[in-house]
Formats: structure tokens, sequence, C-alpha cells
């Protein structure tokens, strides 16, 4: 399918896969340290910050650190917090965890910002293009450019490809990329990195990496009610106490307030559904009082990295290296990732110009010795129990354990509790799952899943191959289905999957039928298929999410 | 023969848009622009031309706000041959529009002006009209096909309840509809030799035109909300509302 | 004040269309009507009784037969100076003419108006109806072209206006000649412009039920849709797609049978005049949005509409 011959190639000293932060972070760096290095940064989202989504309350020790002045360039980091909450909820009531700075060091705010993470991006781009980076929004990394033992750069799609996987009236062949060094910053469950895992065995003697999923949503509330700098988190209902994740709420800019959910994708009961979770959630007296006579602007989904140092595989191969959250540089507790991620595209970027400039080995190898020396290894090592407590514990003994190791042992405990489960082995059967029952959606506070994806502004081009596939498709009958009653229509945020023709029970039913053209690009179903039998590739580029600035 | 071809830069279609809660207008800030969907087929249409080898070269001309160079990027990387862009603090209206579009006229000499029949978000439908217009040139608006042939423009309109056609002595102006052609992609290679093609920018005051509005936007609303209509208890009951309530059959 | 409309005619008709622009113009003041082509003396006579109309200018020359915007455009900008309002309906002339005049007279067009707020205040849709803005226009004299849907038709009769002669303008240099023309002849109007739809969704559970609606399709002289789900299914083939990524639809009567209501479904049809629902589930958002609602199996509700349509036509 792909027009190997006819592809064009253009080299580069360094390409970068993803504009997020610590693809952005990293091109920056290289252009500051080696400004005559030629530096490509490819974008699947039809533009830069089109694909991100966060919180986000950010640190800026890495933004510092890369762009001393960025106050003076109108970095869009206009909201201090100020007001910091960690609630425990109940279906009825809300208590409020004391002395937050004492108990979850972690979770205290200040000198931190509230930003559109999208919008940071944007500018960071523009930075980057400043100092020569040249950035290519709407074309994917499809392919890995794998010669003689190395990475030798990436290709793009194809474009203009039918659906039945031929050539189309528009087809353009797919561009070689091709680099020195090639920077993967594709974030949580890159589609080339984990390629690039299976490809270097990069993944030996580390835990599997876990992950949540976090729903979000932007709201436009009364000014009245607007509290710009007020940050909020809750634990506790409506998740059982088994289940990992809680919400966030942050008041920014005019009027707008972030909300959201994140859910443990280590969750074992099938019939729970992220989505009705968190469009419950918002009916709580706590979160509901933030956003009644609001208006929902956005919505969005993305998957987060959540398995800290132990699951951080090796960073190097010949060729290149693993950025951000691809690497899984998130600090769990503080749900901060952004400044990890930024932080070690710059490290990688000091490791490539390094090697550039002395004899250009195949493998930047002095990245992971940089990674060991910076705060960023610090910052995680001292925070590398909370999150396995919390699926060793549940919630309260989750909570208890990380006031103590945080009070107590100052993350410095002896010892380090291990992730045993990929996320896609822990599943409960539909018969062993007790049922859980979602209220409908109002239509004011609470909504359906579809008319929320439409507030994503996705869309792919319709004739094109599915870039979701079933490995073996025999399996979602025989397993997704008669055993877990499709958990990936629960758990999928935009509506893909759904199991349809279920009363058949004969050769036409039930099926899946997978509804591609609405992905919002969050990787759920790539991490949490029971067999891994969803893969998840990158579309025609340019399709997905088009979050809009203050998402 | 050469082309002109304008490209404006409008919220993408993708994109819903929000009207702003003061009512000013609709939030753009931050939201993903792209080159107006008809304009995109004008290009594509120009393109076909110069490779049938009707047309010599294309010029793309975007008016606007600094990032419409982005636009005319991409029209370079379709195919155009060079880009010239008006630089303005906002989007004038179409009759500014199609001012500066006469001044550039006359400046380049073109054998045919293609633009898209209308722009997605002022759905004012009219700059084509106003350009021909104002240089006294036939229009074939709304066009579904082109032919070139002995100075003759045979264009394909679509028109209420069928196509028309209308023969069209150049120059000329036309105006793309959405059959007119599909518009290729802007392929990685394109984009990157697009880099290197010459885009000029000038200001209006250089064509000599006035874009001051004439239009003033006293308020943008958001469209009433549909209420829901009653319930019918038998088709007999919701054919006899349709044709005596409704009077729709 | 006195504003002149540009009447739109088809086949020795004059269109609901145009009727719709009079009584937009009968808002602003005392009405003229331009009417314009070859041997149109009967369309004259027609517009002089539309209610409302209290002149007729009768343009009666060979070069306005095909409405060409050259000609025509010319004509209105010699007749522009004696009125403050110039307006049309927003049809594929009116579209094709008003701009062109416009620029003549050095006017900004105003287009597709839903409303008249006052005489120089209009409303008008904007990002493909998203939005409606309301808007000023500060040129001394208004060419404006009208959405028939916002206005009704003026009545057909009950005017008794008289008829002025026009003097033809001058036929050359004509810059462009009109060619051909082929009306679509197909037995199902254009999804795009039927005047109505009837839409299948998954409820309809294969392509073979599609015939159920064919019959009431043939009964109301409707094009036929259907939901992605339906065309995902392959019940029906792709250009039959209503909605956001298919085709954005505004008949008189929309009916949707079998579909659940899906925003992005609805983002194709919600600027139909009428909707009508038929769907089992009494909850389905469709209903939030339809002015009939019948909850049932469409199995059973499609052969009784269509018997109920022969019935009484
Ligand atoms: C719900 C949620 C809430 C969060 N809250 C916070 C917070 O409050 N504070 C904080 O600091 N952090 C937060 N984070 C974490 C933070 O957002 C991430 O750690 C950070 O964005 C990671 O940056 P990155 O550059 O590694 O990846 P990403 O931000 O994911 O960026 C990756 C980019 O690469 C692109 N890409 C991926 N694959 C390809 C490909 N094959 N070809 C081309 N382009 C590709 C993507 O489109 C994307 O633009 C949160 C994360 C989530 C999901
Ligand atoms: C980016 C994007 C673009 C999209 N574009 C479009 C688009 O252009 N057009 C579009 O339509 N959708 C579009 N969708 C999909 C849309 O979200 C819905 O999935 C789709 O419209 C559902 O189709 P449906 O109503 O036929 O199916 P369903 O939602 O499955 O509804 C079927 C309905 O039939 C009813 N029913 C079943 N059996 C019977 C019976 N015997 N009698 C009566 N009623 C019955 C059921 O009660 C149900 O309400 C898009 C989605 C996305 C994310
Ligand atoms: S299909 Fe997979 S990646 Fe896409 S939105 Fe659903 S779960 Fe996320």
């Amino acid at each position: 399918m792909s027009a190997v011959s006819e592809r064009e190639a253009m080299e580069f000293d360094v390409v970068v896969v993803g504009a997020g932060p610590a693809g952005l972070a990293a091109a920056i760096r290289l252009k500051q340290l080696a400004p005559d290095a030629t530096v490509c940064v490819v974008e699947k989202g039809s533009e830069v910050g089109a694909h991100i989504l966060s919180g986000a309350v950010i640190e800026t020790r890495a933004l510092d650190e890369l762009i001393p002045d960025w106050r003076k360039r109108g970095a869009p980091l206009n909201t201090p917090a100020t007001e910091d909450r960690m609630l425990f909820l109940t279906e009825t009531r809300s208590y409020r965890v004391p002395m937050l700075g004492t108990v979850m060091p972690h979770m205290s705010n200040h000198g931190n910002y509230i930003v559109s993470l999208g919008e940071v991006c944007r500018w960071l781009g523009g930075q980057a293009e400043a100092l020569g980076v040249e950035i290519y929004p709407g074309f994917a990394a499809a392919e890995l450019l794998d010669e003689d033992g190395r990475i030798a750069g990436v290709a793009t799609g194809d474009m203009g490809v039918t659906r039945e996987g031929e050539r189309g009236p528009n087809f353009a062949p797919g561009m070689e990329l091709r680099a020195t060094y090639t920077l993967f910053g594709e974030g949580c469950r890159g589609s080339l990195a984990k390629q690039l895992m299976a490809r270097f065995d990069l993944r030996q003697g580390v835990d599997p990496q876990t992950y949540g999923l976090g729903i979000k949503e932007l709201w436009e509330i009364p000014a009245s009610k607007h509290r710009p700098g007020l940050v909020q988190h809750s634990f506790g209902w409506p998740l059982d106490r088994a289940t990992y994740g809680g919400s966030w709420l942050y008041h920014f800019g005019e009027n707008l307030v972030s909300y959201g959910f994140v859910v443990g994708l280590d969750y074992a009961n099938t019939w729970l559904s992220p989505f009705d979770e968190m469009q419950r959630l918002k009916t709580h007296p706590s979160v509901r009082q933030h956003l009644e006579g609001g208006k929902r602007l956005s919505y969005g989904a993305r998957a987060l990295s959540e398995g800290g140092l132990q699951s951080v595989p090796r960073l190097s191969f010949p060729g290149g290296a693993l950025l951000g959250d691809s690497a899984g540089f998130l600090n769990v507790p503080k749900i901060k990732g952004t400044h990890t991620a930024m932080k070690s595209g710059m490290l990688a970027a000091e490791a490539v110009a390094d090697a550039l400039a002395n004899g250009r080995p195949a493998e930047p190898r002095s990245y992971t010795r940089r990674v060991r020396q910076s705060w960023l290894w610090t910052e995680l090592r001292d925070v590398r129990n909370v999150r396995p407590s919390f699926a060793k514990f549940g919630t309260l003994g989750g909570a208890l354990y990380s006031g103590f190791d945080a009070m107590v042992l100052r993350g410095r405990a002896p010892w380090t509790m291990r992730h045993r489960h990929a996320d896609n082995e822990v599943l409960d059967s539909a018969a062993g799952s007790p049922p859980i029952a979602y209220p409908r959606p109002d239509n004011k506070l609470t909504f359906d899943r579809l008319s929320s994806v439409y507030l994503s502004n996705t869309n792919h081009e319709e004739n094109q191959p599915v870039h979701l596939r079933l490995r073996d498709p025999q399996r979602w009958r025989s397993v997704n289905w008669d055993l877990y009653r499709s958990p990936e229509s629960r758990y999928c945020p935009a509506a893909v999957y759904e199991a349809v023709d279920t009363e058949a029970g004969d050769a036409n039913g039930p099926r899946l039928q997978i509804n591609a053209q609405n992905c919002v690009h969050c990787k759920t179903c790539d991490i949490k298929d029971p067999t891994q039998n969803i893969d998840w590739a990158t579309p025609e580029g340019g399709g997905g999410p088009n979050y809009p600035g203050g998402m | 023969m050469k082309l002109l071809v304008p490209v404006k830069r409008v919220v993408d279609y993708n994109v819903k848009v929000r009207v702003k809660a003061d009512g000013s207008g609709v939030e753009t800030a931050g939201v993903k622009m792209s080159m107006n969907p008809f304009d995109e087929i004008a290009v594509e249409e120009a393109v076909r031309l110069k490779e049938k080898g009707a047309a010599t070269e294309i010029v793309a001309v975007s008016i606007g706000v600094q990032q419409c160079q982005e636009t005319l990027r991409t029209a370079l990387a379709m195919g155009a041959d060079r880009a010239v862009l008006v630089l303005t603090e906002e989007s004038p209206e179409p009759l500014a529009v199609a001012k500066l579009l006469r001044a550039l006229v006359d400046r380049e000499q073109p054998g045919m002006v293609i633009m898209g029949k209308q722009a997605i978000d002022d759905d004012m439908n009219a700059t084509g009209q106003m350009l021909a217009g104002l240089l006294g040139w036939a229009q074939g608006t709304f066009a579904s096909k082109v032919e070139l042939s002995d100075g003759v423009a045979t264009v394909t309109r679509e028109v209420d309840g069928g196509l028309e056609t209308v023969a069209l002595t150049l120059p000329a102006i036309i105006t793309a509809d959405l059959r007119l052609n599909e518009p290729r992609y802007a392929s990685l290679p394109n984009i990157m030799k697009a880099r290197k093609k010459p885009l000029e920018t000038i200001a209006p005051g250089d064509l000599g035109v006035d874009v001051t509005p004439r239009l003033t936007t006293l308020r943008v609303a958001e469209p009433p909300v549909r209420q829901s209509g009653v319930k019918v208890g038998s088709v007999a009951e919701l054919v006899a509302k349709l044709r005596a309530e409704a009077k729709v059959i | 004040m006195t504003a002149l409309v540009l009447l739109d005619h088809a086949d020795g008709r004059i269109t609901p269309a145009a009727r719709s622009a009079v009584t937009a113009a009968a808002a602003l003041g005392e009405v003229h009507v331009l009417v314009t082509g070859a041997a149109i003396g009967a369309v004259a006579e027609a517009a002089t009784r539309i209610a409302g109309v209290a002149k007729v200018l009768r343009a009666d020359a060979e070069i306005y037969d095909k409405a060409l915007a050259e000609p025509l455009a010319a004509l209105l900008v010699r007749l522009a100076p004696a009125y403050d309002h110039v307006l049309a309906a927003a049809t594929a002339t009116g579209k094709n003419v008003i701009p062109r005049a416009a620029a003549l007279l050095d006017v900004q067009p105003i287009s597709e108006i839903v409303a008249v707020v006052d005489a120089e205040t209009f409303v008008r849709p904007i990002y493909a109806g998203n939005a409606l803005a309301t808007v000023r226009s500060t040129d001394a004299r208004k060419l404006i072209t009208v959405r028939a849907a916002n206005f009704d038709a003026a009545a057909a009769e009950g005017g008794s206006a008289t008829i002025e002669e026009v003097e033809a303008g001058e036929a050359t240099p004509a810059v462009s000649r009109f060619v051909s023309t082929e009306l679509s002849t197909s037995d199902r109007p254009d999804l795009a412009s039927a005047r109505v739809v009837i839409s299948g969704g998954r409820g309809m559970q294969n392509g073979e039920n599609f015939k159920l609606i064919e019959p009431i399709a043939d009964a109301l002289g409707a094009a036929i849709g259907a939901s992605r789900a339906a065309v995902d299914a392959g019940y029906v083939p792709n250009d039959y797609q209503v909605g956001q990524t298919g085709k954005i639809v505004a008949p008189d009567l929309y009916v949707a049978i079998g579909i659940s209501g899906a925003i992005q479904h609805l983002a194709g049809m919600k600027d139909s005049k009428v909707i009508v629902a038929i769907n089992k589930d009494a909850e389905a958002p469709i209903f939030q949005v339809a002015d009939y609602g019948l909850v049932a199996d469409l199995f059973a509700a499609l052969p009784e509409l269509q018997a109920e349509l022969a019935k009484a036509s």
C-alpha cells in the first residue's frame, strides 16, 4: 500500500515526532545549543495544539530554564494558582483534606499557573519557528525508517488512500523525513514509541506501564461565580474504593473552568464507564455549584501514563530517543507531566546536540545519564510509591499511605512498590462485575457521548482505511462480547465502538461497529482491550480532534 | 494566460463556532483556521487548467491579517506559482475586497479570476460577482464545470433545480461551487517547496483602496434553539396535522 | 420610502420565493417589482395582482430572457436611483445579480436576510446559520437578498398594481451568452434542494427495508436521505447521508424514521421548516427537535403512513 519507491525524502539533523511540550522543548533547546542544526517537527494534529489535552496546572521549572524571559515573550500563563482544595467525596457530602500542603505536599500549587496547554504549545511552536525550527502540522509520522539496525527517521502516511486501501484520485504518497536522530514525543502511548519499545526491547526489566484516562470539559461560567486561580481536586465518590481516580476543577482565564476526571485504567469492573462517571460526578454539589448556569464549550479525552519511575523504559536507542509522556515521565500524584515532559525534551536535546558535535554516534546515550542527574529523576523518585499504593490499598489506604509517605518518609522509603499487571489484564468478566446504573443526561449539566464528541471538533476524512484495527476480528465476539460484553463501547469516550445487532445471536451478530471518524486519539482502546487486540494507528494527517483555545 | 486566485482564511469547517458571551461576534481566538473550502476548489481548478496547458501562471491573493500567509502557503503548495498578501488589520468586507482585487487585476492583468463562490464565515456570496461588476467582466458563478477554448470559457453553473451553461468571453470571473472538483492535498514535499516560492506583501493604501466598512455589526447571537413540538397518537393524526396545521403536504 | 424587488419567475410563473421577497420589501416601504424577460406579458399581469405591490416595472426584451447577470445588473443600476432598497430573493438569479449591481452602485450588499429590523438594519445568518448577525448599513441605498424560508410569501392575489414599461438596455457588447439549461429530471428530487426529505436510520435494519420508504417518498415527491449509521451499515449509498459530514438540508418537511437524532445528524437538518420523527424510543433525542413525534414501531407505521397518504390524495 505505501508507495515506498515514489516517496520523496528530505534530510535533517534531527526530526521530532509530536509538537507537544516535550517535542517543542526539545526542538527549541536544540536550536539554542546548535543553531545550525536542521530541525523538523511533524505533528498529526491539524495545527499545533489541536490534539493537546491536559488539565492543566503547570509548574514553570522547565520553562524557566528553557525560556527564562517567557513572561516578556507573552507566554499564555496568565492565571496563577491561588487556592488549593482537595476533597474526599461521598455521594452527598464532601470533606476537605486539612493541611493539604503538609499531608499531600505534591498537591500544593503555589507558584503554578492554570493554563490551556494547547495554547502554551501554540506559543512554544511560535518560539520554535522563530529559532528556525520547521514545524509541519497535519502530518502524522506513520512509519519508522528502520535501516541497518538503527532508526533513520520516519515516514509520513500516504494521503488519499480509500477505505478499501486503494489509491484514490487524490493519492499523495507519504514523505521520508530522514535524520541523524529522531526524537519521539508522541505523548502517552505513542504509536511509533510502541513499535520502538518492541523493536529495541526497551521495556526489558521495567514494570509494565500503567495508565489513566482523563476526560475533560471546558466550561464558561457566569462571571459572578468565577474565582480565577481556584484549584480543586476530588477523590472518592463516584468511584468504588478499589478504583483509582478523581476529578479536577480549575478556574482560569476569562470565566473559564477546566473540569475533568481521571480513572486509572487498571479498573476491574467491565461495566464501568469513565465517561458516565465524569458526567455523574458533575451532579455532586461540590462540582455542580461551579458549573451550574454555565455553558459547556469543549470536550476531549486523553490517556496519561501513570507508571512513574518503575515503568520508565530505556530512553535511547540507535538513531533516537523517547521523550515526555512517550517515555512515561509523568508525576502521578501531582498529575503533572508538562514540566517533566519539557525537561526530558531539553535533556534529550542536550544529549543530541552533544552527539551531533562529537562524531554523531548512533545512539545519543548521554540522555539517560543526563536524566538521572537532573531534578526530573529526583522528583519522580520521591513519588514513586504513591500510585502503586492505591492499587495495593485502595482509595483510602492509598491516600493514607501517600500521606505517610510524604510526611514521614518524604518519598525516601527504602522500598519501591511494583506495578504487577498491565491494565488490560485486570478486567473482570461481565458475570463477575457488579452492574452500574448511570443516570440519563439532563442536557444542561450532563450530556451524552455524541453531543460531547461534537464539541471536540473531531473529524476524519471518511474515505480512508479504518485507523483502529482488530488484529483478530473473530476474537471480538468470543472474548470482548461473550466474556466482557464489549467494554470498549463503555471506555471509549468518543462512541467509536458500538456493539450492534446484539439480539441477533447468529452469524450476523452481535458484531462490533467501529466509528473511526469519531476518534479523539486518547489511545485508551490500544491500552485497555483485554487481549490487546485493538491496534491504534495514525489516521490520515490532520484528522482527529480540533481542540480550540482554552482546552 | 495568467490566473488570479483569491483565497480567504476562515475558521476551519470542522470547528463549531461559538458566539461570544458579549454578543460582539464569534470567538476566533485560538480557533483553527484554514483556507475557505470553496477557495481550495478554485485553486485546484486553476492548477488543473495549468496542468492542461490552458494557463501559464497562477497568482494566489489573500487579503487580511499576517497569518493569511499560511493560507497562501497552502495555495502555493497546491500549485500556485506566487502569492500576494494584502495586509489589513481585519478581514475587509466583500466590497472592499472586490476593489482591492480590481486593483490587483489592473496590475497583474490575468485572463481569468477563479474564486470560491462564498466564504464560509460571513456567507456573503458576493465578492466574485462584485469584482466582475467593477471590472465589467463576464461572470460564471456557482460553477460545476469549466472549459476553455478560443478566448471563451464555457461554464456549467449550479442553479435552482438543475444546471445552466453559459459562454463567457474572456477575461472573466469564475466562482467555484462544491462539485467543480475535489481539491488535492497540499502534500508535505510540496509544502516544503512552497516555502521557497515568492510571497509579496502589500498594503491596501498601495492599491489606493479605502477599506472602511459599510456594514456595522450591532450584535451576533446564537440562533434560537428549536423547541420540541407535540407527540401524536397515530399515523392518521400525524397526516391530518401535516395537512391542516403545518400545511406541508 | 420605496423598495424595488427583482421578481424571480420560471416557466411563466412567479416563484413563491419572489413573493417572500415582496413580503420583506413591504416591511420597508412601498413595493415596486421589476419583471424582466422576453415575452413576459402574462407574468407582469400576474405581478400586478400580488398583494402589496404598488407598481410593476416591465422590462420585456430578448437580452433579459435568460436572466444573465450582466444585463440585469446594468438594468438595476439604471433603476436604483429612484429607490432606497433593491431586493431579490436569494435564488440562483438573485444571488448572481444583486452583488454585481451593488458593486456598480458602490454599495455593500446584504445577503440572505432573515429579518428586517428597520430600514437600515437587518438580521442575517453567518457561519452556516450557527450565528445570527444583526447588521446596520451606512450605504445610502441598500441592496439585499432575502432568504425565502423566513418570510411568508405575499398572497398571489389581492393586489392591483399598475404596469410601467422600462426601456431595455443595449444588447452590446455581450460578454456572456446563454448556452443551455439542464433541469434535473430524475424521479426523485435532489436531496440538497428537495422540498420534502424522508430519511431512514439504523432502525431500518437493512437496505431492503428502505423500500418501505419509497412509495411514501413517491407520494410526497420527496428525496430519500439517511443517517451515517444507515450508510455505514451499507443500507444505502454514501450520498444519502444527511448531517455534519453529509448533506445539509433544510426542506419544508423532514421525516426522520428510526433515527435517534444525534447532534451530528441534527446539524444537517435542524433548519428544516417542519420535522417529523417516527421512533419506538420515546426518549430518543430526535423528539427534542421534532414538531410532530410519533412513538411507534416503524415497521407498523410506514405501511400505515403509505395507506393514509393514498387515502385522501
Ligand atoms: C487529563 C489530563 C490532565 C493533565 N493535567 C496536567 C496538569 O494539570 N499539569 C501538568 O503539568 N500535566 C498534566 N497532564 C499531563 C501532561 O498533559 C502531559 O504530561 C504532557 O502533555 C506530555 O507532553 P508530551 O509532549 O510528552 O505529549 P503530548 O502533550 O501528548 O503531545 C504529543 C503530541 O504529539 C503528537 N503526536 C503523537 N503521535 C504522533 C505521530 N505519530 N506523528 C505526529 N504527531 C504525533 C500529538 O498529536 C501531540 O500533539 C495531564 C494529562 C492529562 C491527559
Ligand atoms: C465526526 C462525526 C461526524 C458524524 N457525521 C454524521 C452525519 O453526517 N450524519 C449522521 O447521521 N450521523 C453522523 N455522525 C454519527 C452520529 O453521531 C450518530 O451515530 C448517527 O447519526 C446515528 O444514526 P442512527 O440515528 O440511524 O442510529 P442510532 O443512534 O442507532 O438510532 C437508531 C434509532 O432507531 C430507533 N429504532 C430502532 N428500531 C426501530 C423500530 N423498529 N421502529 C422505530 N424506531 C426504531 C431506535 O430507537 C434509535 O433511536 C457523526 C459522528 C461524528 C462523531
Ligand atoms: S477509539 Fe480508542 S483512541 Fe479513539 S477515542 Fe476511542 S478509545 Fe480513544
